[in-house]
């Protein structure tokens, strides 16, 4: 990435900040739907966030990292929209071919899994999704949200305790 | 059930989701953008300049006119 066009950007030079959308629309994109598991939800906040870079131009650095500011708007809208919409009915995104959901695994088992997934606080079900589902590594996830990796360990550790007592209180014990 | 197997069965259960957008999002993004901008129709061009005609001929009337704004 040139320098000369993150400067560009922000004196509001459009041609700039669409070419900056091109290149980061499916790594902004990728980390939100990582998130919040939606993939309407994830197009709407990723055109957020966008737009959020775009008013704060004035204020951008070009000196700093342009994916890693995305990121971290990116990951407070996020947060803002599981806070906003807990324990949505159903999480729409396709899985992709290569990683389906496990069919040992009981329909009701994976429902309850699921839905107590849902109900998890939003901070928690973020950093869980982002570790234990996507497999992002604690480094990324703490630099994405902008807490320590200490903070990230601790939040998946909550996670699963809780995911744990409510599984439990369903009577699932596999 | 301990944590780790607890972790395995959420990977289990969860399957990753598609990370790659299905669309061009730039189309949408244009739109806000443009949705911001301010758009003044030739009504509003037309109040502006007989306002500032109207101030030009009577320039005694720019100070009442500014206290009624």
């Amino acid at each position: 990435m040139t320098d000369a066009r993150l400067e560009r950007f922000a004196d509001g030079d459009l041609a700039a900040f669409e070419s900056l959308f091109r290149e980061f629309q499916g790594e902004v994109y990728g980390w939100i739907v990582r998130m919040v598991r939606d993939r309407g939800a994830a197009e709407e906040l990723t055109v957020e966030t966008f737009l959020r870079i775009y008013n704060a131009r004035a204020r951008f650095d070009a000196g700093r990292s342009f994916p890693a500011w995305a990121r971290r708007i990116a990951s407070n809208l996020a947060l803002s929209y599981l806070k906003s919409h807990p324990a949505r009915p159903e999480t729409p995104v396709e899985p992709p071919g290569e990683a389906p959901e496990d069919p040992a695994i009981r329909r009701e088992t994976r429902e309850s899994i699921a839905t107590a997934f849902r109900a998890l606080p939003a901070k928690l079900q973020a950093v869980a999704s982002l570790a234990l589902i996507e497999q992002q590594s604690y480094d990324d996830i703490a630099d994405g949200l902008g807490i320590s990796v200490g903070a990230v360990k601790s939040r998946v550790f909550r996670a699963v305790r809780i995911l744990r007592t409510k599984l439990k209180r369903m009577g699932i014990q596999p | 059930m301990n944590d780790d197997r607890m972790k395995e069965l959420l990977r289990r259960a969860i399957a990753p989701v598609d990370v790659e957008p299905k669309r061009d999002l730039w189309y949408d993004m244009r739109r806000r953008i443009d949705e911001r901008t301010l758009r003044l129709t030739w009504l509003d061009w037309a109040l502006l300049v007989a306002t500032l005609t109207f101030c030009a001929a009577f320039p005694e009337s720019i100070l009442p006119l500014l206290y009624h704004l």
